[in-house]
């Protein structure tokens, strides 16, 4: 998955309609008529939506004839966790330094870098 | 209160921030000590396979820092300014010298759990979803690979 593919997924869960959307989408797949139903927007409004998470990679509505129901792509958050995941490992090898340091301070009681 | 030995992390969704929560076996003056101190703070910012070396700190309210990491021939450089240093709470910008036009706003919160350890929350602003996502993308490209090679060497030295 490329940075501009992630940018997309992050962009689309930015806004709160969508994010909504996802979270029913999340119960089970749902026509575009039944995802309007709780909004004060028009069936236009909700395609619109529905284009950015499908540009994004996390709806898709199979072809065919009307009502085509929107399903969600679960596989696409595990990508975009995957790369918090990475993100979130490097930041733990930093802290278990910082572990490191800290504990060094422990024992010398100074805070300059002692060996053992 | 729950106990966060394992780096916690939340990308929000509706702003480019990174939010990051850790426990530390510390009080709060070292876990302080450690982020405004130069010679410590070399000793961890990492990542594993480069050395740091510190060009300029001065970790007070409106100071300014700027620190050269280095591996071989390859130097990447970072600086910033330390808009708020207080005990508990460090607000501070970070510039990849490269992107100069990029500019995190980060805070940095020094929590006392009272038992001799201590909670660091740390939120990363930036100006854009794809800035995020650009950060976000760095950790593909560093450290991946470099494994716990320096925590091992610390533990076999007695270090940890």
């Amino acid at each position: 998955m490329t940075a501009d593919t992630l940018s997309r997924v992050f962009s689309a869960l930015a806004d709160p309609t969508r994010r909504n959307i996802v979270t029913r989408l999340a119960e089970g797949d749902a026509t575009v008529g039944q995802l309007a139903e709780p909004y004060q927007m028009t069936l236009q409004a909700v395609y619109k939506h529905l284009r950015v998470l499908e540009d994004a990679g996390l709806v898709t509505r199979p072809h065919g004839p009307q009502p085509r129901p929107a399903h969600l792509e679960a596989t696409a958050f595990d990508v975009m966790d995957d790369w918090i995941e990475r993100y979130r490992r490097l930041a733990e090898q930093r802290y278990r330094r910082l572990d490191a340091v800290l504990a060094a301070m422990n024992d010398t009681g100074t805070k300059e870098e002692r060996s053992p | 209160m729950t106990r966060i030995t394992e780096t916690a992390i939340e990308a929000d969704p509706k702003l480019p921030i990174i939010r990051m929560t850790r426990d530390f076996a510390a009080t709060p003056g070292q876990l302080f000590r450690a982020h405004t101190d130069p010679v410590l703070f070399a000793q961890w910012i990492g990542p594993d396979a480069m050395h740091t070396r510190i060009e300029h700190w001065d970790a007070r309210t409106g100071g300014s820092w700027r620190f050269v990491s280095v591996q071989g021939e390859i130097e990447y450089a970072f600086r910033g300014c330390f808009h708020e240093v207080r005990h508990d709470r460090i607000v501070q910008t970070f510039t990849f010298e490269a992107e100069p036009d990029g500019v995190a706003l980060q805070t940095l919160w020094i929590e006392d759990l009272g038992d001799g350890r201590t909670r660091l929350r740390t939120q990363s602003l930036v100006d854009s979803f794809e800035s995020r996502d650009g950060w976000l993308a760095s950790g593909m490209e560093t450290g991946v690979n470099e494994g716990y090679a320096k925590l091992d060497r610390m533990l076999a030295d007695g270090t940890v």
